[in-house]
């Protein structure tokens, strides 16, 4: 039996379909991603997935209980790990999480037993007293992470874990991911639009877009789909005719004055694809990424940057209040 | 333990902590006061005078009155702040119920109000010892009713503010609120002059704000003087502390985030 089942779930602001009659199934102890763009609707599923945000219409099955009959039996068995910084920053690192103990009910003794557990876990331990104003962006993350495992989920909600944090962090916090789903044997939830993050992290990926599911399965067969490497040609005048004649180019895309080919065997081809396709300014060949299956599948390219500004821009935002 | 009670006991925790904290506002909330007696006080006292009492006593419950009622306000208001981190939402999807965050919330304001209030009362107490303040005098009862009707105020006046906040969504709301909400309550409510010689088209006003009925009856608790009577003055109080927190429980059930 799947841990998440959404029924039709679907939400909309005043006209805009946020969210349009989503339909999956996550298994138990599986790290799932749900990849896309800003605004395609990522937040919002995960905002009704704990309650947070009432359905407009259709329902889902979390942990067993249902969102809209059984919002607090939901919200028990869940953590989650939200986007913008949520830890009290006037207090300390060990107070953030007696709070939450609290919060969730956890008797004193046992409360104290996994703050120690939770802390030696993200390795925050001889830090605990600090105030969470004085941590890293990277401390107050894992701080928050360790947090929502305290209370022993059966599913972990993160809501773009990584924006914002430096790709030494990032890789930190995603062996950490990793570690805990499989040493607490929990459900995994992110949301995320770094290309490699889900790649990387997730057992399988859903590609989100404008509210809707494009694709959905493991990352290695997802870029199956692709059939072959892809190749980035920087030119003024391609001779496409040639190019399209060879068996091995089994796709291409021309975009300004850059050419795309998807070509088996790329290594082996390139020499002659670059002879026929006239004078090059320059070349680049990888294997296929999310990215080009986020392209093949919407005829658009996901932006990496963050307008809204990131995690940590808004962690530095917060502060100036003072 | 019941997991609602220790639902509250987090809330109020927390707001302890923070209190505790951030020194500058309990400093703010006892200097700002004092200097109103003080000064203010002071400076008009030796202009007007109010029949058989010396004006900074006459205004020091209202003074009192005064620290009650912006800093509860502006205690609600602050979960602004939590809004725009996602405090809030790491509260919310926690088990508890809105409710008991509610009260969570409302107890710790109140427990905010009531330390400053009993400094408040201390430095009173003092003043009116030393002479400093001719006619303010202090009995461990009075003290300990002023706290009481004190605790009641807070409650209905926190609640308030938390009322507004859970709608609020920017910072930028703060100047409205202290523009048509704190001053007209403050001004109206006699805390400054006596109410029973007001021009006719005031005089309603200050009858319908809950604030006047909390500074008449500090008034006759401390001073003996008061235009109603004091079970009149806290019935109102109690009453409308009961609606505004039955209305506040509601707000934070309807809160969007």
């Amino acid at each position: 039996m799947p841990i998440i089942e959404t029924k039709n779930l679907s939400k909309k602001y005043r006209g805009l379909t946020a969210v349009d009659n989503l339909n999956l199934a996550i298994n138990e102890g599986e790290i799932f991603g749900l990849l896309g763009p800003n605004g395609a609707g990522k937040t919002t599923t995960l905002m009704m997935l704990t309650t947070l945000v009432k359905p407009t219409s259709g329902t889902a099955i979390v942990n067993g209980f249902d969102i809209v009959k059984q919002p607090d039996k939901v919200r028990g068995s869940i953590g989650m790990v939200f986007q913008d910084p949520s830890s009290d920053d006037t207090l300390t690192g060990y107070e953030n999480l007696k709070l939450h103990g609290m919060l969730y009910n956890i008797p004193k003794a046992e409360r104290e037993k996994r703050i120690k557990e939770v802390l030696r876990l993200v390795e925050l331990t001889d830090r605990k007293d600090e105030l969470v104003k004085n941590y890293s962006g990277g401390m107050r993350r894992r701080l928050e992470l360790g947090r929502g495992l305290m209370h022993y989920p059966k599913v972990l909600f993160l809501d773009e874990p990584t924006l914002g944090l430096d790709p030494q962090t990032r890789d930190h916090l995603w062996r950490y991911i990793k570690e805990l789903a499989r040493q607490m044997h929990i459900s995994v939830i992110i949301t995320t639009h770094y290309m490699e993050e889900a790649d990387q992290l997730c057992n399988r990926v859903a590609i989100i877009d404008a509210g809707k599911i494009v694709a959905l399965d493991a990352p290695a067969k997802l870029k199956e789909v692709i059939g072959g490497d892809v190749v980035t040609i920087k030119i003024k005048e391609p001779k496409m005719e040639e190019i399209k004649k060879l068996s091995f180019v089994s796709k291409f895309n021309i975009k300004n004055d850059i050419v795309s080919l998807t070509v088996a065997n790329a290594n082996e081809h390139l020499a002659e694809i670059l002879q026929l396709i006239g004078k090059v300014d320059s070349v680049e060949v990888h294997t296929p990424t999310l990215s080009d299956v986020f392209l093949h599948y919407t005829g658009r390219e996901i932006r990496e940057d963050t307008p809204e500004g990131g995690w940590a821009n808004r962690v530095m935002s917060y502060r100036s209040r003072k | 333990m019941n997991s609602e009670l220790r639902g509250i006991l987090a809330v109020w925790y927390r707001e302890l902590k923070v209190f505790q904290r951030e020194k500058s506002r309990l400093v703010g909330a006892i200097v700002t006061p004092v200097l109103w007696l003080l000064l203010f006080g002071g400076g008009l006292g030796s202009a007007v005078s109010i029949t058989g009492l010396n004006y900074q006593a006459f205004i020091f419950p209202g003074i009192l009155a005064q620290s009650v009622l912006f800093s509860s306000i502006f205690f609600g208001i602050y979960i602004v702040w939590d809004k725009k981190i996602d405090f809030l939402k790491e509260v919310l999807v926690s088990p508890v119920s809105r409710t008991s965050i509610f009260l969570g919330k409302v107890i710790g304001g109140a427990t905010d109000s009531l330390i400053q209030c009993f400094i408040l009362l201390i430095i009173g107490w003092i003043l009116g010892a030393f002479g400093i303040i001719p006619g303010l005098h202090f009995t461990i009862f009075s003290f300990i009713f002023s706290l009481f009707t004190i605790a009641f105020m807070t409650t209905a006046l926190v609640s308030i503010g938390l009322i507004i906040g859970s709608q609020m969504e920017s910072f930028e709301g703060f100047q409205l609120v202290s523009s048509f909400l704190l001053f007209p309550l403050f001004f109206l409510s006699g805390a400054l002059f006596p109410i029973n010689r007001l021009p006719a088209w005031i005089a309603p006003f200050t009858f319908i704000n809950p604030v006047t009925y909390g500074v008449d009856a500090l008034r006759h608790i401390i001073l003996g003087v008061s235009q109603y009577h004091l079970f009149t003055d806290l019935s109102v109080i109690i009453i409308f502390a009961a609606i505004t927190i039955v209305i506040g429980t509601f707000a934070f059930e309807k809160m969007k985030l």
